[in-house]
């Protein structure tokens, strides 16, 4: 079970239970949909983006615990950060999931993301993880739909 | 599992004259593959309705055709090619009794999808104009929703769905009213693979035949558990894939009437389906060669007529009285479980179970499941007109095979109940 308790950490199960940031954005400057064609996993990601910075970001849709938790998370993370920052933190987010906590011995620098540290043994699952990135990368370059095929 | 001190059995219930008697544990023993562990536990294989695992009879014919026999089929004076000939026509002979047809009815696709495809776009092209209706029930897989909607886009028809009750079954009275004149076909499962909901097949298609109206039955889940015989059935085409019934992956198989077969134009061209070929005049073969162009999947016509032997020697009428015990003991150990809800309760059902477990979603359910050797499916099940029917993104599906035991049922309730522990 150990692994299982490694993707399934409090945290994400506590996200995954009670989203933050879950519901409509007033105001929004950009938004974009995402979805996994393989489970059907449907989000709508919207941001208020002003001065080259993210001002504020939300989400709807539905998902499973490890996709919600990534959504409310992530949404967290990147207010206030400027659109390179945000790429910058994808980009540690990714390998993350991707390679696991190894791929980025500096854990003060993945910070919350850390608790993604278990995906990587669950390749199945690292499209879930990544779907509200993907989904905010589209938004912030303008694109309305994101899919992780 | 008699021992020296079992008590002598006593006034056993007769079985039904025409069940043969079912050793499941013999049958375990011939499918290789159940017998390993995954993350450190014994296999619970309980995702057939995607693919059966294979016996090994059907692994030992497709070596058995690669080591003595292959060449190709249809071309060839010397022996090899005859016995590749011989192995590729019997195959044919195999289907054709298991469906209770004629071989030349028989003509061998990739899977149940192609077949479908090739229907749409032979025989539908020809038939279906602007203004014309294709009806298709709420319980199909996407495959026999799809090949109708690109046929209904390139020729201004329209695909109207037939709406399912609460329960998961065909609305007959709704379907009825939808048999209009304007319809040119109707596609209907046998099995719905995301509820398990068997089809009132009988009923359907005399209503269809009633009015002139070809039937398509998806036979993809049908096939491994019911069987058919296509003669009683009065449908004009039966598709099914290989794999789905402890054959091979890249072979099924279309059955329609003769007439059809006959009037209808080929779908793809090539070598094989041509009688002869010039610049001037092709003429093509007979059928059901006509629709089998390009050397076809011997191979894997001689594993699915090895997997077809197998079933009908164990017989289908006990394969299907055991998984129906088996479906019952499951709906009823899922039902036990609190938070459990089945996602479709139809008045019969057969292989599949869909359920929802609380509010974990399907897909956690289903990696919570699988680190305890538990493997089912999550997710729309290639049938999202269902899943907006039940307004659910996905539900996690059990399903069943002539291998699967009491104590798969069990494993699967100890996995769900670890994962609401861990989700609690």
């Amino acid at each position: 079970m150990n692994e299982l308790t490694d993707l399934y950490q409090e945290v994400i199960l506590d996200h995954g239970k009670k989203p933050r940031n879950f519901g409509p954005l007033e105001g929004a400057t950009a938004s974009a949909e995402g979805l996994n064609p393989l489970c059907g996993d449907h989000l709508v990601l919207q941001v208020k983006v002003a001065d080259g910075t993210v001002q504020e970001a939300r989400f709807t849709g539905t998902g499973c615990a490890i996709s919600r938790a990534s959504a409310s998370v992530m949404t967290g993370l990147v207010k206030g950060k400027t659109q390179a920052e945000v790429e910058a933190m994808f980009q540690v987010f990714h390998a993350l999931v991707m390679e696991g906590p190894g791929a980025h011995p500096d854990l003060e620098a993945l910070g919350k993301l850390a608790v993604f540290g278990g995906v990587h043994e669950f390749p199945t699952r690292v499209k879930c993880a990544s779907l509200a990135w993907h989904t905010l990368r589209s938004a912030l370059q303008g694109q309305p739909v994101a899919s992780t095929e | 599992m008699s021992t020296a001190t079992s008590p002598a059995p006593t006034a056993l219930a007769p079985a039904p004259f025409d069940v043969a008697p079912f050793d499941v544990a013999a049958r375990r023993a011939e499918f290789p593959a159940l017998h390993q562990q995954v993350h450190g536990k014994p296999l619970v294989y309980l995702d057939s309705a995607a693919t059966t695992q294979k016996p090994r009879a059907v692994i030992d014919a497709i070596s058995r055709f690669y080591e003595r026999d292959n060449a190709n089929v249809h071309r060839g004076v010397h022996a090899l090619s005859e016995r590749a000939t011989k192995a590729f026509e019997g195959a044919r002979a195999t289907v054709a009794r298991f469906l209770q047809a004629d071989p030349r009815e028989v003509v061998f696709v990739r899977g149940a999808t192609e077949a479908v495809n090739l229907v749409a776009q032979s025989f539908g092209r020809q038939r279906v104009g602007a203004g014309d209706e294709i009806v298709v029930t709420t319980l199909e897989h996407h495959s026999n929703i799809v090949p109708w909607q690109l046929l209904a886009a390139e020729r201004g028809a329209k695909v109207v769905p037939a709406p399912i009750d609460d329960a998961g079954d065909l609305d007959l009275a709704a379907l009825d009213r939808l048999l209009g004149p304007r319809v040119k076909l109707l596609a209907v499962t046998q099995v719905s693979n995301a509820l398990g909901t068997v089809t009132p097949l009988d009923a359907v298609i005399a209503m269809a035949r009633a009015r002139g109206i070809p039937v398509l039955v998806d036979g993809a889940q049908g096939a491994p558990h019911l069987g058919v015989d296509v003669k009683a059935l009065q449908a004009d085409f039966y598709v099914f894939s290989g794999h789905k019934v402890y054959g091979p992956t890249g072979i099924g198989v279309l059955w329609a009437r003769r007439e059809h077969l006959e009037a209808m134009p080929p779908w793809q061209g090539g070598g094989d389906m041509i009688r002869s070929v010039s610049f001037e005049k092709t003429t093509w073969n007979e059928v059901p060669y006509k629709f089998e162009a390009g050397t076809p999947d011997i191979a894997g016509a001689v594993g699915l007529a090895a997997a077809l032997d197998y079933v009908q020697a164990i017989g289908l009428p006990a394969i299907a009285a055991h998984e129906a015990a088996l479906l019952r003991e499951a709906e009823a150990a899922l039902r036990e479980i609190p938070g459990v809800r089945l996602v479709g309760t139809p008045r019969r059902r057969a292989g599949v179970l869909s359920f929802l477990v609380g509010d974990i979603h399907p897909h956690d359910l289903a990696t919570i499941v699988d680190r305890q050797g538990v493997a089912i499916r999550a997710g729309h099940h290639c049938a999202q007109p269902i899943m907006q029917r039940f307004g659910l993104a996905a539900t996690a599906r059990a399903s069943f095979g002539l291998y699967s035991t009491s104590a798969d049922v069990a494993a699967l309730g100890n996995a769900l109940h670890a994962a609401i522990k861990l989700f609690s």
